[in-house]
């Protein structure tokens, strides 16, 4: 980090120009970082001020209901948030050790003609639409989810399928970059001291990663939390708590859907109106405090050990 | 459905060939008469190709809460308004009954039942009964599709099947409905699962489906759904489709819906599988 600022102030100072400039373009970048803050303030009080009338019109018990039938007036978002969180579980559980082993082989193990192969279908891999990961559930997995057994083919579990697979490129190419990261000379001490390559990868590669890794980590479950168009398609959307050893293979609704399924119907300004709203703040908690999380595990390993 | 709406308004939109600003009618509305409202348009604006009609789905709620929001000038919708939404309306709006439609209640080819009262299927919408077996057929549970609330037919079915009818009963869906953001999505899931029963409009049922005969009383005769039983009142689930204007549409406007209610406009009725409305 140091090194790279010398030679950055090194290669600024001899033009004159350059000198003038540079309070402006910090100013500049200072702004950008700034109106990013700002923007998420903004989000967060925007999505505050319109949940707040659900929470004065309705007492709080009523969100404990274990129905949520909007026209009804009834809105108990039990079954909601457990569908959220089930489809997220399935996915992270598939999504983060495939993830984090492709990783490790495209980083430590695969040779690199064909890394220089793989990196970059992967990549290709987080560009496909939601919407047609959503088709490909719906035709495909579906029946084959359906012929494991399940009562009907549109289930949290393939919701989760579906969610393990858009999650997986961010999982990969972050946690790859960060084991790429990792001083070559790190392998080469632990090699020389007698360890299996296996040993290496293990005790020091990985820890030494590991900041890289579990951002990797909460990036894929939080593109898998707020996936919306894909998950509606394919997990039936009932507002129902599974309950039983089969719970997975139940039909759920995620919070994400129901507000992409009943936005365009509500009146403004009505009851549901709000409460839509009340989820989408509720959605906003919940990524926030993966985020936090996040930082505070990375946080800890710079702290704790010393530069990254 | 909504890139079908916005194809035909980048298509209408700017001048006609004659020179003449384009006028645009907003249509918005229930997707059960979403078929039949893109060819009213498209035959429509054929005939008169100085307005562009932008057709676009979403629900009778959706539709309704346009034409209260001003965002369009002819809200389609499946099922009469309601009082609380004629409160939100500036003026009271204007109620044109186009067609009749009947309500198919199907399920899979294989499935070997075939008729069913309405208190039976009420039974199992509200997750009473659960295996098919409890009906005469297989040994296996039942999986019950449902359009999203949002939609004029999910409402129509509560009211007259769930609820039998009876303004009273606060019955709703049992909560393991599959909730399906489209009528596709039924009938694809009709389609693939021999235990799914599901409801669509009859105009659009096709011959992969099996549409069962209901009765409205324990002791009543089973009607099959069909254009004769819908318009005759014999078979139990048909229902007025509508359009609702402001009361205060422009000239263009009430012209199209009167084209609507004619000949040209009811024979599209006819040939999309719909009931024409009755004169």
């Amino acid at each position: 980090m140091d090194a790279s600022r010398d030679t950055l102030s090194r290669t600024t100072r001899p033009t004159r120009s350059g000198n003038r400039m540079e309070p402006w373009i910090e100013r500049a970048v200072r702004l950008a970082g700034l109106s990013a803050i700002f923007i998420v303030a903004l989000i967060f009080i925007f999505l505050i001020r319109l949940s707040l009338p659900a929470l004065t019109r309705i007492p709080l018990s009523a969100f404990g209901d274990l129905r949520w039938y909007p026209i009804e007036e009834r809105f108990g978002l039990v079954s909601l948030v457990v569908g959220s969180l089930l489809v997220t579980a399935v996915a992270v559980g598939i999504a983060v050790p495939l993830g984090l082993v492709t990783a490790i082989y495209l980083g430590e193990i695969a040779p690199p003609w064909l890394g220089d192969i793989l990196k970059p279908l992967i990549e290709i891999l987080a560009g496909i639409p939601s919407i047609v990961l959503g088709f490909v559930g719906w035709v495909a997995l579906a029946p084959l989810v359906q012929r494991l057994g399940a009562p009907t083919g549109l289930t949290a579990f393939t919701g989760g399928l579906i969610l393990a697979y858009m999650a997986l490129p961010t999982i990969i190419s972050i946690a790859e970059d960060a084991i790429d990261a990792v001083p070559k000379s790190y392998r080469d001490g632990s090699l020389a001291l007698g360890a299996t390559r296996w040993q290496t990868i293990y005790r020091v590669v990985l820890p030494a990663a590991r900041s890289g890794i579990v951002t990797a980590v909460m990036l894929g479950i939080g593109r898998a939390v707020g996936e919306t168009m894909a998950v509606m398609m394919v997990t039936g959307n009932a507002a129902h708590v599974p309950r039983g050893t089969s719970m997975l293979f139940q039909p759920v609704r995620t919070m994400t859907a129901t507000i992409a399924a009943e936005m365009g119907e509500v009146a403004r300004g009505g009851t549901h109106y709000h409460v839509l709203f009340l989820i989408g703040a509720l959605l906003f908690l919940i990524t926030f405090a993966i985020n936090s999380v996040a930082a505070r595990l990375v946080g800890r390993r710079r702290t704790g050990e010393g530069g990254g | 459905m909504l890139a079908l709406g916005l194809l035909n308004m980048s298509c209408g939109g700017g001048r006609s060939d004659t020179g003449e600003a384009v006028r645009m009618i907003q249509n918005t509305g229930s997707d059960t008469m979403l078929q039949l409202a893109q060819a009213w348009a498209e035959t429509y604006g054929a005939l008169h190709p100085e307005l562009s009609i932008a057709v676009t789905g979403g629900g009778s709620g959706a539709g309704i809460a346009a034409l209260i929001n001003g965002t369009t000038e002819v809200a389609n919708a499946s099922r009469r308004i309601k009082d609380e939404e004629v409160a939100k309306l500036p003026s009271p709006p204007q109620e044109h009954q186009v067609a009749v439609d009947a309500l198919a209640v199907i399920v899979h080819p294989d499935n070997p039942v075939s008729q069913l009262t309405l208190r039976q299927l009420s039974d199992v919408y509200q997750g009473k009964v659960t295996n098919w077996r409890q009906l005469g057929g297989l040994d296996a549970p039942i999986i019950l599709l449902s359009r999203e609330t949002n939609s004029g037919t999910h409402v129509y079915f509560l009211e007259e099947v769930l609820r039998l009818g009876d303004k009273e009963s606060t019955d709703i869906f049992a909560s393991q409905t599959l909730l399906m953001p489209s009528s596709v999505g039924i009938t694809s899931e009709i389609r693939r699962n021999p235990n799914a029963i599901g409801y669509d409009g009859l105009g659009y049922v096709t011959a992969e489906e099996k549409v069962l005969a209901l009765a409205d009383s324990d002791d009543g005769r089973y009607v099959r759904p069909s254009v004769a039983t819908a318009r005759d009142g014999s078979y139990p689930l048909a229902r007025g489709l509508f359009l609702y204007t402001s009361g205060q549409e422009r000239a263009e406007v009430k012209d199209y819906i009167a084209w609507i209610m004619g000949d040209d406009g009811q024979a599209i009725v006819a040939r999309l599988g719909f009931v024409a409305s009755e004169k």
